[in-house]
């Protein structure tokens, strides 16, 4: 596909005996939010690290808007977010972001804009040793924003945030998006990109097991809903047994369903009648996606 | 390319103003520099050379030790450092070379270098001008003083980038940093010595040693300083070796090492992975 921005093909990589990449093929088009699983030492960062040039692999190719990682114009095209940055202690926020949009070719005047967006106006002229990691961690995100990137790969960009300053993380990354950056964003806090990317992808020992919409994911992996069912007064027992159901706590019963059961079963809860006060549904999670596909269920 | 030499020198200048690298070097430099011309007055009569010649002659002396020192103390933490840190792969995720971003920093921290070393020789030089006169030939021979330390300086902060590249870690370039200055500055030194002894003013002393030594940057230095002025290879009595070499290899030797230095710097930066 020609419009792809990110285009990894069958990247193999070893370090030793150990294959940390292994046959791994990933697109990015433009606008696109990726989010990119998988345990410590699946392979993200060695993917990401192989995405900027800055380390090679063994087998397959990587292009970037059509150019070879580590060229002119991959560098200039793509912003990296790396986990945990530490900039130097004693430079200010506004001398750090200016060093980047330098190098970057963006007009140094429009520092001080991305400095206000990301919340940082107030501390720009302060030292980055008295920021707090979360001010590192937007200040991090301002240097993505320099330049207006059509890839930016962000390595765990929520860690160290508070949640509002998360929820303004990810208001950035729809913006960026919006504006055609296609989006990487490398985690394992599983419940914000759940609602946050188009897609998923996951790496488990340096193989891709997953790559697909969240809704298709769950429907291929055919994870049980659990419909937790509220009894009234001593009904609990006989919904057990007419439900097959296990009994939680002194009022509740726990049903697990196939996704094409589920109409079927509240049909049969809501005809009997009083006995059942409430029902709540539990759709498998991203996590129990995640523990599917990561611990091998899914091949 | 050079704007974005210059955009990582400037940020490197700003570093080392602000954790004061560049006032500790400087203060080091007059303090060592006035000291040693205060106290070395005394054979001023004897020799029959102003003060101020015999000044450039111990800080000549000093300054073999110190620039080096001062050069790979500012060097070792560059890349390692940064590496350690995080910041050389979100750096080299940006259109910059790995050639760019050392040239970048050796321009701010070679400045800082020649700010230190030209106000420590320069105070100095001019502390004994006031009190014990001073000629042409001796004002040339400051200037020379001053012009071959940033040199010196030069060659060992492209070694220090270089074990900087090396060593994978800032305590590890530190470690590496110490051995090649014992190296380069004490123990090459003292092996030549062995050898010269052993030897007994034959063959090696007569035609190999004066070429190992302007091999050496620190010792290329010593060697053009006095071999291009008299009055100061009487007041250090290292004007044999000198005597015994065109004039031309001592200057060669220390312009060629900051490029070799910067080369092997570059070379080993390569191979790094952030």
């Amino acid at each position: 596909m020609a419009d792809s921005i990110l285009s990894i093909e069958n990247a193999g990589k070893s370090r030793g005996a150990l294959r940390v990449l292994d046959d791994v093929s990933l697109r990015a088009e433009p606008g696109q939010r990726i989010a990119l699983l998988g345990h410590n030492g699946a392979g993200k960062s060695t993917l990401m690290k192989a995405v900027l040039g800055l380390t090679t692999l063994d087998d397959g190719a990587i292009t970037i808007d059509g150019a070879r990682p580590g060229s002119a114009h991959a560098r200039t095209v793509t912003a990296y977010l790396p986990e945990a940055v530490a900039f130097h202690k004693s430079l200010t926020g506004r001398e750090q972001l200016t060093l980047f949009a330098r190098l970057a070719d963006c007009p140094v005047a429009q520092v001080a804009g991305y400095l206000n967006r990301v919340g940082l106006a107030g501390a720009a002229d302060r030292r980055i040793g008295t920021y707090s990691k979360g001010m590192r961690q937007r200040l991090g995100l301002a240097q993505v924003l320099l330049g207006r990137p059509k890839l930016a790969l962000l390595d765990e960009p929520t860690s160290g945030l508070d949640p509002i300053s998360r929820h303004e993380l990810y208001a950035i990354i729809d913006e960026m998006a919006d504006h055609g950056t296609a989006v990487v964003i490398a985690s394992h806090t599983l419940t914000e990109v759940e609602a946050r990317t188009d897609r998923i992808a996951i790496l488990r020992d340096g193989r891709l097991v997953a790559d697909d919409t969240l809704a298709n994911l769950s429907l291929r992996a055919g994870l049980p809903t659990r419909l937790r069912v509220r009894a009234h007064a001593d009904a609990a027992d006989r919904i057990a047994s007419e439900t097959g159901g296990t009994r939680v706590n002194g009022v509740s019963v726990d049903l697990l369903c196939t996704p094409d059961r589920k109409m079927a079963e509240l049909r049969r809860l809501s005809a009997m009648g009083e006995a059942v006060a409430d029902i709540e549904m539990h759709p498998p999670r991203l996590e129990d996606l995640y523990r599917h596909y990561s611990k091998g269920d899914g091949q | 390319m050079i704007r974005r030499i210059l955009a990582i020198a400037r940020i490197e200048a700003t570093i080392t103003r602000r954790n004061r690298w560049l006032l500790m070097a400087t203060v080091i430099m007059v303090l060592f520099a006035v000291a040693l011309t205060l106290a070395g007055s005394a054979p001023t009569g004897s020799l029959g050379v102003n003060m101020l010649t015999v000044s450039v002659a111990s800080m000549t002396t000093l300054s073999v030790y110190l620039a080096p020192l001062l050069a790979l103390m500012m060097a070792f933490d560059s890349i390692a450092g940064e590496a350690e840190r995080g910041g050389l792969g979100l750096l080299l995720s940006y259109p910059v070379s790995r050639a760019e971003i050392l040239l970048g920093k050796f321009l701010a921290h070679l400045t800082a270098l020649g700010f230190a070393m030209t106000i420590g020789f320069g105070t100095a030089g001019a502390l004994a001008a006031f009190f014990g006169g001073v000629d042409a030939a001796s004002l040339i021979a400051l200037l020379r003083l001053v012009l071959t330390s940033i040199l010196l300086g030069a060659a060992f902060l492209a070694l220090g980038y270089m074990l900087s590249a090396l060593a994978g870690s800032a305590t590890g370039a530190a470690g590496l940093s110490a051995g090649l200055w014992l190296v380069f500055v004490v123990l090459y030194d003292l092996g030549l010595l062995g050898a010269v002894v052993f030897d007994a003013g034959g063959w090696f002393t007569q035609q190999v040693f004066p070429w190992l030594m302007a091999a050496n940057p620190a010792d290329a230095f010593r060697l053009w300083n006095i071999a291009a002025s008299d009055g100061v290879a009487m007041a250090t009595g290292l004007g044999g070796a000198a005597a015994a070499l065109p004039a031309w290899v001592a200057p060669v030797s220390l312009s060629v090492w900051p490029a070799l230095g910067l080369l092997l710097a570059r070379r080993f930066f390569a191979r790094l992975e952030p």
